[in-house]
């Protein structure tokens, strides 16, 4: 099951590996320091373009957040409600604006789950497929089919999903209220109503980070050290005992950071979860049943006809969404950091 | 060898995170592009009508979306015949669009709802010599009340049944009330799926408007843009509620008059209690617009619409949206160019050219008015 420990190839690359997760870094800084002596001018100019970079994005990191947190600041000060366990939004009721978002948090991390639920599993064989199993004259072009999904824009998925989708999901719908209705999660309480719920929110979602983590995965896949490969097969293997003992667990942390990606995406999508999605400021477990709304498509549907207090509300939702995508992410990293021990990705 | 291989994944997301972040800003922009057409025929043909000001200068305007492509045709129009004085609207919404008039950075707004006092007041720090802000309703249309059911084509309703069916209270196409109204069709025993609104919007705001005074107390919500009542679904924009329509069978909602056409959707005439059901047409919604009473003073031409009338064809969902302006005091250099722009909106000519885009010409009692305020602006 455990991968023995990787072999020779930590003496290749030359420097101790002690840090680990990301080797290129290591080993690009002990390079650098070494090579001192032999600097140039392209070396400085390069040196402070990548630097200047890597600055930049802290500063428009550094200023999202505190523009977020300035306008949210307002906002949450004048909410005449708590803002986290409120339902509705009606920040401009001047008489007593309240808002909260409770529906939003709930519907954005619902709807991002159920499309990773769906979406790490198929992603992660299409990637075997692709990288191990199908030949390599079948494999290209299939591979580049993926990722000619990642190219369709949002509002094409969004008008797909409302139009086409929808109409058609209602013999599952009423298949998973009869058989899991049970469950209470597929408990359909409007039998026959359009299907424009978070479950198919979630459907949508997973179909548009497919790519993504298809994409990463089937790269990392194709990084396992053909020895290990080799090794496994040379004791008897067959070909799946060998992607379960070498290939995935190599390839685990390069799945979570390819599902985080993909996460990203999912939390954040716009466009096609406001067309798809009938949004209500109501808080439901049924995830069959129309409703609940996500931080995103909320901002896209008030921002137009939103006043002042309106505005700034809706800032303080993108700060929660900024926040929650934070968290996650670095929930993935420490997962990440926790794994490499045992996956030979440090090997 | 190892450090190429990894650069190589890393490329692979940083290209992957790229590619996403691109995808939304795509689709940020794609959101709020709704058919900007010009129709530079019916420019054309009304530019006849216009008179350049003396003093030309560009004019800025900012508010309601609702009237975004009336705006849209007219300053084309307006344009061609006056090249000195290109206007341009921001489409910001009612609320935004006032309060940056009021701080002085557009010469005029457009607006879904009449000024509030505050409004008003606040407007005094910027219209000069002891000037106020005025309403001058300019763009008027209807709400349609959308249906897909099969075998019923001339659906009746009235204010209470339809407050009643948005509101969840009445959920079969076969309810007794529905019948009542429509003797001699065989209404479905199926079930009613409503849409409404996800976005906050000046239609909503109509409709509750039409139920609040109608529906004989059974809408028991204020008139709001936020769609209040229970139950139903929700879809965004007029064109995801018609989308819907048209793909439901058995649903109902509202929408402009131009997104019905458009979709070829059946819409419900009203029972207001004349001696005839009306139906939703352009000509029925002028008449109940030529009845509203003019509720502003002075030259402020804020106007009560008649929701509960019961004259002959007129149809009650009216909507009226309005250009803010100073009274007096509005900035010399634009007021020239602000008076000519009005005056040919205002005009026959300018009230015609939006008459296809699905807009309701103003009657002339209030065109009239709505012309000699402009005379009036100083």
């Amino acid at each position: 099951m455990t991968s023995s420990p990787p072999p020779d190839f930590s003496e290749k690359s030359g420097p101790p590996a002690s840090t680990g997760v990301r080797p290129p870094a290591s080993t690009g800084r002990s390079g650098q320091s070494s090579l001192k002596g032999n600097s140039r001018l392209g070396d400085s100019v390069f040196f402070g373009l990548s630097a200047g970079s890597g600055i930049l994005l802290l500063v428009i990191m550094a200023a999202i957040a505190g523009f977020l947190l300035f306008r949210s600041g307002i906002a949450i000060s004048k909410d005449h409600t708590n803002f986290l366990t409120t339902f509705g939004w009606d920040p401009d009721n001047i008489l007593k604006p309240s808002f909260g978002i409770a529906v939003l948090a709930f519907g954005t991390i619902v709807s991002a789950a159920i499309a990773m639920l769906i979406a790490v599993p198929i992603a992660t064989g299409i990637a075997l497929f692709i990288s191990h199993y199908a030949p390599r004259r079948i494999a290209q072009p299939f591979a580049y089919l993926v990722d000619l999904l990642a190219a369709v824009p949002s509002i094409i998925y969004g008008l797909w999903g409302a139009l086409f989708l929808v109409p058609h999901l209602n013999g599952l719908m009423s298949w998973l209220n009869e058989y899991l209705g049970w469950t209470y999660i597929f408990k359909t309480t409007d039998p026959g109503a359009p299907a424009r719920s978070l479950f198919t929110v979630g459907i949508l979602l997973a179909i548009m980070v497919l790519p993504i983590i298809t994409a990463v995965s089937r790269e990392v896949f194709r990084q396992v050290p053909r020895a290990h490969e080799e090794a496994a097969l040379a004791l008897g293997a067959t070909r799946w005992e060998m992607i379960r003992t070498a290939v995935l667990p190599f390839g685990r942390p390069g799945i979570i950071s390819a599902s985080m990606l993909g996460l990203g995406r999912a939390l954040g999508e716009t466009i096609a979860v406001a067309t798809v999605l009938s949004s209500s400021s109501v808080l439901s477990l049924h995830i069959l049943d129309a409703g609940g709304g996500t931080f995103a498509q909320n901002i896209a549907l008030k921002f137009g006809e939103a006043g002042p207090l309106g505005k700034d509300a809706l800032m303080a939702a993108g700060m929660v969404l900024f926040v929650i995508t934070l968290l996650v992410n670095g929930a993935a990293r420490l997962i990440i950091a926790r794994r490499k021990e045992y996956s030979g990705a440090n090997a | 060898m190892k450090l190429q291989r990894n650069g190589r994944t890393k490329a692979l997301a940083i290209g992957a995170v790229a590619l996403v972040s691109t995808l939304s800003l795509a689709a940020c922009g794609s959101d709020n592009n709704s058919a900007k057409t010009t129709s530079s025929a019916s420019g054309a043909s009304s530019a006849a009508a216009i008179t350049c000001a003396s003093k030309q200068a560009p004019l800025q305007g900012a508010g309601s979306t609702a009237q975004g492509n009336a705006v849209d045709v007219w300053k084309a129009a307006y344009g061609t015949a006056c090249s000195g004085t290109q206007v341009s609207y921001n489409g910001v919404g009612s609320g935004a669009g006032v309060a940056q008039f009021n701080q002085g950075k557009v010469a005029f707004a457009g607006s879904d709802f009449a000024l509030k006092a505050t409004d008003v007041a606040a407007s005094k720090a910027v219209c000069q010599n002891g000037g106020q802000a005025i309403d001058l309703p300019m763009v008027a249309g209807l709400v349609t009340l959308v249906y897909n059911v099969d075998g019923v084509n001339n659906l009746i309703l009235d204010g209470p049944t339809s407050a009643k069916i948005f509101d969840g209270q009445i959920t079969k196409w076969n309810d007794p009330a529905i019948a009542a109204l429509n003797p001699g069709v065989t209404l479905p025993a199926d079930a009613i799926q409503t849409f409404h609104r996800s976005d906050d919007s000046g239609t909503s705001y109509n409709l509750t408007s039409y139920f609040a005074k109608t529906s004989g107390g059974a809408w028991s919500y204020p008139a709001s843009k936020t769609w209040a009542g229970k139950g139903g679904q929700s879809a965004t924009g007029s064109a995801g509620v018609a989308a819907q329509i048209k793909q439901v069978k058995d649903s109902i909602g509202y929408v402009e008059l131009s997104y019905a056409q458009n979709n070829s959707l059946k819409t419900a005439s009203i029972n207001t209690g004349a001696a005839k059901a009306v139906d939703a047409t352009a000509a029925n919604a002028a008449i109940t617009l030529g009845n509203s009473t003019v509720v502003g003073t002075g030259n402020d031409l804020a106007l009560q619409l008649d929701y509960g009338t019961k004259a002959d064809n007129a149809y009650p969902i009216v909507l009226v949206t309005y250009e803010i302006a100073c009274d007096k005091g509005n900035a010399p250099a634009t007021l020239d160019s602000l008076k000519s722009f009005f005056t040919y909106i205002a005009s026959n000519g300018g009230q015609q050219a939006i008459a296809d885009k699905g807009y309701v010409p103003l009657p002339t009692p209030v065109a009239s008015k709505v012309q000699a305020a402009i005379g009036n602006l100083s």
